[in-house]
C-alpha cells in the first residue's frame, strides 16, 4: 500500500510545526475559557445554556470548517470566496501547505479552531434568550456566510489582502467579524424580556475573571501562532500579546477611578479581552512601544462604548461590540499609523512616511463592518421566517437552563426523586448535598 | 396586625418587589426557599440519571403591616406575583400579636410604619 506523502518529504520545519500542534491547542482553549467568561456575566439559572453555546460552537463551526469552510476561506486566491478543492479536506494532507513550513492538516487544524471561538463570541449577543437549536443551525451557516468570506478576505488570498491591507492574526475575520455581527444579532433577536426594567447582574465575578485569564493564556497561541512558526513576527506578535493587554488594564483601572473611584474585578477582565483584541490584528506589526501605546489609547473607544451602550436600546447584552468590534477596528487602524518596516519586514505606517497604508487599512475598517452587520442580519432575519429565534416569555423567566437543557448548574439535589428505569420499585429520594 | 407571609415565584420576586413598593409597602424580608404545592414536577437528567425535582424554588415574602394595609399587600403580592399557571404560589395572612422597633423600642403600629410616615 502506498502511504500518503509524509511530513519528512519536503519543506516541513520540525520547529514550526512543535509550536503551531501547541498554539492550536491554545486557541482552542479560548473557547471554553470564552464559556467561564460569558457564563459567569449571565444570571444564575443562564449559565449553562451560555456555556453551551461556546460548547455548540466547537461542534457546528468545527464539523462545517472541515466539510466546506476551510476550503472556501482557503482554497485558492479567487477576490471575493475561494474554492471548492479542499471541501471535505480533499488533499489536505502531511505536506506543508504553501507559503508555510507545516503540515497543510495542521494549518486547517489551526485555521479551524478560529472559526470556533469567532462564532462563539456572537453568542455573547443572544444570551439568555435565544433558543439553542436555532443558535446551533445559525452557527453553521454564519461560518459559512460571514467567517468563511472575511477569513478568504483578509487571510485566504482575497481581495484585502491582495491590496496590501495587513491583518496578522484577525482584526478583520475575527475581532469585526464577531462584533458586528453580533450587534446584527442583537437587533434582530431582540431584548431581554427584563432588559431595561430590571438590573441584569453578572452572577460570578469570578468565573469572569477565570476565564479572562484563560483566554489571555490562549490568545499567546492565536497572536503568537499567526506567524504559522518559530520565525521573527510570531516572537514579536507574541510579546505585545503580553504588554498590550497589560497597558489596557493600567487604563481601565483609570478610567474606573475616574468614574467611580474604584478599580473593578469586571472591569479588568474586560480590559484583558480589550488589549488582547487590540493587538490581534496589529501583532507583528508594530514595535512593542507604540504596541503599550497601542494597548492605552485604543482602550478608550472601548471603554466609551460599554458605558454608553447599554442606555441605548440594544441589549447587546455582554458587550462584543465594543470589546471585539470596536478594538478589532481601532487595531487594524493602528497598523496604518503605526506600522514600522524596520519591526516588520513587510510595510511602514503613515507615521513612517507610508500615508497609503492607512488607506488599506481604512478600506478595511469600512467594509467588514457592514458586510459582518448585513449579512448576518440578512442571515437571521431569514432564519425568522422558518423558526422561532427566542424562547417565550415565560421561558426565559424560568431561565434558559431548565427549558433548553433540563439541568441546573448549582442543583442542591434536594427534593429531588430518582426515576428507576425498568422496575417498579418505589422511587428513592436521591440523598441530599 | 397582620403578618402576610407570600410564596411566590422565584422569576417574580421582583415584580413582586415592585408592586409592593408601589403600594408604599416599605418594610419587607425575603427569603429563597423550596417547597411543593401540587404542581406538575419538573424532570432533569444528569448523565444517566434521571430525577423529578419534588421541591421547587420559591420566594418567600414575609410583611409585617398594619390593619390598613393588609389588603394593599395583598393585592401587591397577587398582581405581582401571577402568571396564571399552576405553580404561582400562595398568601397566608396570619394575626400579629405584637412588634417591636429594635433600634428606640417602640411597639406595634408604630414598630411597623416607615420612619418618616
Amino acid at each position: 500500500m502506498i502511504g500518503l506523502p509524509t511530513a519528512a518529504a519536503a519543506g516541513i520545519d520540525t520547529g514550526d510545526t512543535a509550536w503551531m500542534l501547541a498554539a492550536t491547542a491554545l486557541v482552542l482553549m479560548m473557547t471554553p475559557a470564552l464559556g467561564l467568561f460569558y457564563a459567569g456575566l449571565v444570571r444564575s439559572k443562564n449559565t449553562l445554556n451560555t456555556f453551551m453555546m461556546c460548547v455548540g460552537a466547537i461542534a457546528v463551526a468545527g464539523v462545517v470548517w472541515a466539510l466546506v469552510g476551510y476550503s472556501l476561506a482557503f482554497d485558492g486566491s479567487g477576490s471575493l470566496i475561494g474554492g471548492l478543492g479542499y471541501v471535505g479536506l480533499n488533499d489536505v494532507t502531511f505536506l506543508p501547505r504553501e507559503g508555510t513550513t507545516i503540515p497543510h492538516l495542521l494549518f486547517m487544524a489551526f485555521q479551524a479552531t478560529f472559526c470556533i471561538i469567532t462564532a462563539a463570541l456572537v453568542s455573547g449577543a443572544v444570551v439568555e434568550r435565544m433558543r439553542f437549536g436555532p443558535f446551533l443551525v445559525f452557527v453553521a451557516l454564519w461560518s459559512i456566510l460571514v467567517y468563511s468570506v472575511l477569513a478568504h478576505w483578509s487571510f485566504g488570498g482575497g481581495w484585502l489582502s491582495a491590496n496590501g491591507t495587513l491583518d496578522f492574526a484577525g482584526g478583520i475575520p475575527v475581532e469585526m467579524g464577531s462584533g458586528f455581527s453580533a450587534l446584527a444579532a442583537a437587533v434582530v433577536v431582540g431584548q431581554r424580556k427584563d432588559y431595561g426594567r430590571q438590573a441584569l447582574l453578572p452572577h460570578n465575578a469570578m468565573y469572569v475573571l477565570l476565564g479572562a485569564g484563560l483566554l489571555w493564556f490562549g490568545w499567546f497561541g492565536f497572536n503568537g501562532g499567526s506567524g504559522f512558526s518559530t520565525g521573527d513576527p510570531s516572537v514579536l506578535a507574541f510579546v505585545n500579546t503580553l504588554l498590550t493587554p497589560a497597558c489596557s488594564l493600567l487604563m481601565w483601572f483609570l478610567l474606573d477611578l475616574i468614574r467611580g473611584r474604584k478599580v473593578t474585578a469586571i472591569g479588568a477582565a474586560t480590559a484583558i479581552i480589550v488589549g488582547c483584541v487590540l493587538i490581534t490584528p496589529a501583532g507583528a506589526f508594530i514595535s512593542p512601544g507604540w504596541a503599550m501605546v497601542l494597548g492605552a489609547v485604543g482602550a478608550l473607544p472601548c471603554y466609551a462604548m460599554i458605558v454608553w451602550r447599554p442606555r441605548t436600546r440594544v441589549d447587546e447584552t455582554l458587550d462584543v461590540l465594543a470589546a471585539h468590534g470596536v478594538a478589532g477596528f481601532t487595531g487594524i487602524l493602528f497598523i496604518g499609523l503605526f506600522a514600522s518596516l524596520a519591526w516588520n519586514g513587510v510595510a511602514d505606517g503613515l507615521f513612517f512616511g507610508n500615508a497609503s497604508q492607512l488607506g488599506d487599512q481604512a478600506l478595511a475598517a469600512l467594509v467588514t463592518p457592514l458586510y459582518a452587520f448585513g449579512m448576518t442580519y440578512v442571515l437571521l432575519r431569514a432564519m425568522g421566517l422558518f423558526t422561532s429565534l427566542r424562547a417565550s416569555e415565560h421561558e426565559e423567566a424560568v431561565g434558559m437552563d431548565v427549558v433548553q437543557h433540563g439541568e441546573e448548574a448549582y442543583a442542591s439535589g434536594e427534593g429531588a426523586i430518582l426515576v428507576l428505569p425498568d422496575t417498579d420499585a418505589e422511587p428513592l429520594v436521591a440523598e441530599s448535598g | 396586625m397582620k403578618l402576610v407571609i407570600g410564596i411566590v415565584r422565584p422569576e417574580k420576586a421582583n415584580d413582586v418587589l415592585e408592586a409592593l413598593y408601589r403600594a408604599e409597602v416599605r418594610g419587607v424580608s425575603m427569603s429563597r426557599v423550596q417547597g411543593h404545592g401540587g404542581e406538575l414536577d419538573r424532570v432533569e437528567t444528569y448523565r444517566g440519571t434521571t430525577v423529578k425535582m419534588g421541591l421547587a424554588d420559591k420566594m418567600r415574602f414575609e410583611v409585617a403591616v398594619s390593619d390598613d394595609f393588609a389588603e394593599a399587600a395583598i393585592a401587591a403580592l397577587c398582581e405581582g406575583g401571577r402568571t396564571g399557571e399552576v405553580g404561582d404560589g400562595k398568601i397566608f395572612v396570619l394575626p400579629l400579636e405584637r412588634a417591636v422597633r429594635i433600634r428606640t423600642g417602640e411597639s406595634d403600629r408604630a414598630a411597623v410604619t416607615p420612619v418618616g410616615k
